[in-house]
């Protein structure tokens, strides 16, 4: 009985196995429809994002990941929006607004007869529950409601006092003190105006199931799998959205993105390293898109410790360090090289000054002029992880270690565990250390401020660098209302910094994408995520 | 037989609570505040010390691991940190993924691994036995990620007949009822939708097949090469049985008990080890499911996806032990 049950067993097992192999030889006709835009479905055009990992949630306040913002940008918009490629305001849901000469209101107009993906009206009264839902959070639940506009409800820092609807498409927002980036902040993913319909209905459970204004609608999520959007048929802009859907597919090796890429399931790929950046550009059938970049990868110079502490060292260190060199190598050229702490994207950028010279005989003269003519010892801290600022910390450092060796300064490598190495910077304990940054809302003073004034010193300044003189230009700045004299004290503001040199600016890396040549109208957006509205499949 | 299965379960117990203290100490002892990474780099000190009270992460481990066991009896498996969701919600798809794939794999190395076998056994030292073997030796200690990439260029890019990535047609979405999509196609009498999926399953299953087939075709061996040289097989043949009969039913039945329990054992690593194969082939599975759980220090999602494993793992065995008793009526349980 016993022997007779196994032997039918290992038939059934054979008959499986054979029908599974015959489905798998069959029908390369369905195949075909899978690996091309054309096939069973012509008509409906389905663009197919693949990249790195899933999203988080889909109620954009409640995260701060990318991978989530990437979906809710298109599911959702914002009052103001970022430019095409860059962080220039510019009208979306408000089509104006006006701010008082003192900074302290501001009024917008909104666009009249836009609609939620529910069918209720986007209006005035929809803006102010979005804002009295967020500043009603706390930390945990809408953390970026909290770092950008200071904290929530009666709290000291918060900066909006109150948001008031004064007529159906007007609302005017009152600050308790001027906020230069305030604009640039409502534009960012986290602040997308939802149906209050719709979460007041679903309350925790929003993220499931998103409903904004934006050019596709939410329809499905298979987790670590795929995220679905079609169309909206309503969306206000005229012509938009090009595509029928959207497919975001989570695929996390870089390598099997590429090949998915390559046999046609995916559209678009996210995340391309630069060593394939070559591959995909000598291949017909693919374009590669270039993201400009937001971000910096920097040397650190801790100023209390000696001999950093004097400037003329710094300075030396800048001629020290072939920036171009590093960029060539570990970037594969996918990078600029740095002359400022901010990239230049963004405004305010001062591209009159000239970045320090790779120049060793000039470096070695100005350690001589230090007093340091035979050079010194010191430690120099390799990053342990990569960043898309900083692909490899490690040889990087190495590079860097071999400069400063033929300027007569012999640097050890040390590195720790990520976040033990970022406990230790911030402590002033490393002579020099390398990290990096990708701004939020491209605002200078998310840089500038947050990276090198002396009030952020022990938490993102880890130089611990304090310039009376700075502090002074970049407070005025951020109160600053208008966009030229603001700009001029971001200008002023690098120039200080280049002279002091607590860094070595190194590079501001190109994140890389590849689509196939059928997509149109892509443009990747410094900000990482990007609308889809007007991209087209051919 | 059912004593048996009831002590079995009862020992099950202290494995599983050993475990979730294992697992609950290694995974605060390694560095990093999830608190700090839900929050990102821009939150603020006092966000963070919030979050960590609320998530209840500023008590002593004692009191967090009496709570995690307090949860379990009532049959909560916690909620994730990150997406806020409670485990028991959100497991089942990862975990139906993961099930789908390796039996899908278990069943290639089960078919290939034992008919190699006994081939090699029956013609041992011919052509095939070495040629057999020496593909195993190579199956055992092939790197997955490197076959796996290869498959995708030679079947999905060059040959242009595997899909590389996924588990379906994500143009024709699969309706999802049970997750197991196989299943979920045939309900919905959609044949063209199984042939997708299934071709979705080769190219994972089969690198995920590689190693266990490779093992299993080497058991299979040593152990019938035991068996043929047994008495009763002599006597068969002698009684001027056919050799394929002689093999497949007589042979077969004594020498396939060491291979039921590697069978066992691969079909659990399987189920906990294909977090390579998961990643490589975007497969949202179970390892990828507790793997970026580990990135994001979701201590619960860690701890509780560890123990479903290790649940699982442990029924296979028991499964496996009971089957014994079906191939061979000589073993008894009471």
């Amino acid at each position: 009985m016993g022997k007779k049950k196994f032997l039918s067993w290992a038939f059934l097992v054979l008959l499986l196995v054979s029908t599974a192999l015959y489905g798998c030889s069959s029908d390369d006709a369905s195949e075909n429809g899978e690996s091309g835009s054309e096939g069973e479905s012509a008509e409906e055009k389905t663009l197919i994002f693949g990249r790195g990992g899933d999203s988080v949630s889909l109620d954009p306040i409640t995260v701060t990941d990318g991978e989530s913002f990437k979906v809710t940008k298109n599911i959702f918009d914002t009052l103001v929006n970022f430019g095409e490629q860059d962080t220039e305001i510019e009208p979306a849901l408000a089509s104006e607004w006006v701010a008082s000469e003192d900074g302290l209101t501001y009024t917008f107009t909104l666009e009249e007869g836009i609609k939620f993906h529910d069918d209720t009206d986007f209006n005035a009264e929809a803006v102010v529950k979005n804002f009295e839902r967020w500043a009603a959070g706390d930390g945990e639940q809408f953390p970026y409601y909290g770092s950008m506009f200071g904290g929530y409800g009666d709290d000291e820092g918060h900066v909006i006092e109150s948001v008031e609807a004064t007529g159906d498409y007007e609302v005017v927002f009152t600050l308790k003190r001027p906020q230069a980036p305030f604009l640039k902040n409502l534009a960012m993913s986290p602040f997308a105006i939802a149906s209050p319909t719709a979460f007041e209905a679903a309350g925790d459970t929003f993220g499931d199931n998103p409903v904004g204004t934006g050019p596709f609608e939410f329809v499905e999520w298979k987790r670590n799998d795929t995220i679905t959007i079609a169309k909206f048929d309503d969306y206000w802009v005229d012509g938009e959205p090009k595509l029928d859907q959207v497919v975001f597919r989570a695929i996390p090796d870089n390598s099997a993105r590429l090949n998915a890429l390559l046999s046609g399931e995916i559209d678009l790929a996210d995340g391309i390293t630069p060593s394939d950046g070559a591959t995909i550009e000598g291949d017909e059938n693919l374009q590669l898109f270039e993201r400009p970049s937001m971000n910096v990868g920097y040397l650190g110079m801790t100023v209390t410790r000696e001999p950093f502490d004097d400037p003329l060292v710094r300075q030396a260190f800048n001629h020290a360090i072939d920036k171009q060199a590093l960029v060539d190598a570990f970037y594969e050229g996918r990078a600029e090289v740095a002359k400022n702490p901010i990239p230049p994207v963004i405004s305010g950028y001062n591209d009159s000054i000239e970045g320090y010279e790779y120049d060793p005989e000039r470096a070695k003269e100005l350690l001589a002029e230090a007093g340091l003519p035979d050079g010194f010892e010191m430690e120099l801290y390799a990053m342990p992880v990569p960043r898309p600022y900083m692909p490899d910390g490690q040889k990087v450092a190495e590079a860097i270690q071999k400069n400063l060796a033929d300027v007569g300064v012999t640097a050890e490598i040390v590195s720790f565990e990520w976040a033990t190495y970022l406990e230790k910077a911030a402590n002033g304990e490393a002579d020099a250390f390398l990290l990096g940054w990708t701004g939020d809302n491209g605002d200078a003073d998310n840089f500038l401020y947050a990276l090198l004034d002396q009030d952020n010193v022990g938490t993102n300044n880890y130089t611990y660098y304090e310039s009376q003189e700075l502090h002074d230009v970049l407070i005025q700045a951020q109160s600053e209302v208008d966009e030229d004299l603001r700009n001029e004290l971001y200008m002023q503001a690098q120039e200080i910094i280049h002279e002091d040199a607590p860094w070595v600016p190194l590079a501001h890396s190109t994140p890389l994408l590849a689509g196939g040549n059928n997509v149109i109208n892509f443009k990747a957006h410094p900000t990482g995520s990007d609308k889809l509205a007007s991209v087209d499949l051919e | 037989m059912l004593h048996y299965i009831g002590r079995r379960l009862l020992q099950l117990i202290p494995v599983l609570l050993g475990m979730t203290f294992i697992v609950f100490m290694i995974i605060r002892a390694i560095p990093g505040d999830p608190a700090q990474v839900i929050l990102g780099q821009q939150a603020s000190e006092e966000a963070i010390k919030a979050l960590r009270t609320n998530l209840g992460l500023d008590n002593p481990w004692y009191i967090q691991y009496f709570d995690y066991l307090k949860g379990l009896v009532t049959g909560d498996l916690g909620e994730s940190l990150r997406t806020r969701t409670p485990v028991v919600d959100e497991v089942w798809p990862y975990l139906a993924a993961t099930i789908e794939l390796s039996l899908f794999a278990i069943i290639i190395a089960v078919v290939i691994g034992i008919n190699a076998g006994i081939i090699s056994a029956w013609f041992q030292n011919s052509w095939f036995d070495y040629t057999a073997m020496i593909v195993a030796l190579i199956g055992v200690s092939m790197p997955i990620f490197w076959l796996g990439l290869m498959n995708q260029w030679i079947f999905s890019i060059e040959l242009g007949i595997l899909p590389t990535t996924g588990r379906e047609n994500v143009r024709d979405p699969v309706d999802v009822i049970t997750n197991f999509y196989v299943i979920d196609t045939l309900i919905a009498g959609d044949f063209d939708q199984l042939a997708t999926v299934l071709k979705h399953l080769v190219l994972p299953g089969t690198a995920l097949a590689t190693i266990p087939m490779a093992i299993i075709a080497r058991m299979t061996r040593s152990s019938m090469l035991e068996v043929m040289r047994s008495d009763y097989v002599r006597t068969a043949r002698s009684k001027g049985l056919s050799m394929f009969w002689v093999v497949y039913k007589h042979a077969l039945k004594n020498a396939i008990i060491p291979v039921l329990t590697i069978i066992g054992l691969q079909m659990g690593l399987l189920l906990g080890g294909a977090i390579l194969t998961e990643t490589i082939f975007g497969w949202p599975g179970i390892g990828r499911y507790i793997y970026e759980a580990i990135g994001f220090r979701d201590y619960p999602v860690i701890q509780s996806g560890i123990l479903i494993v290790a649940f699982i793992f442990v029924m296979i065995n028991l499964f496996v032990d009971l089957l014994y008793g079906l191939v061979d009526p000589r073993i008894k349980y009471d």
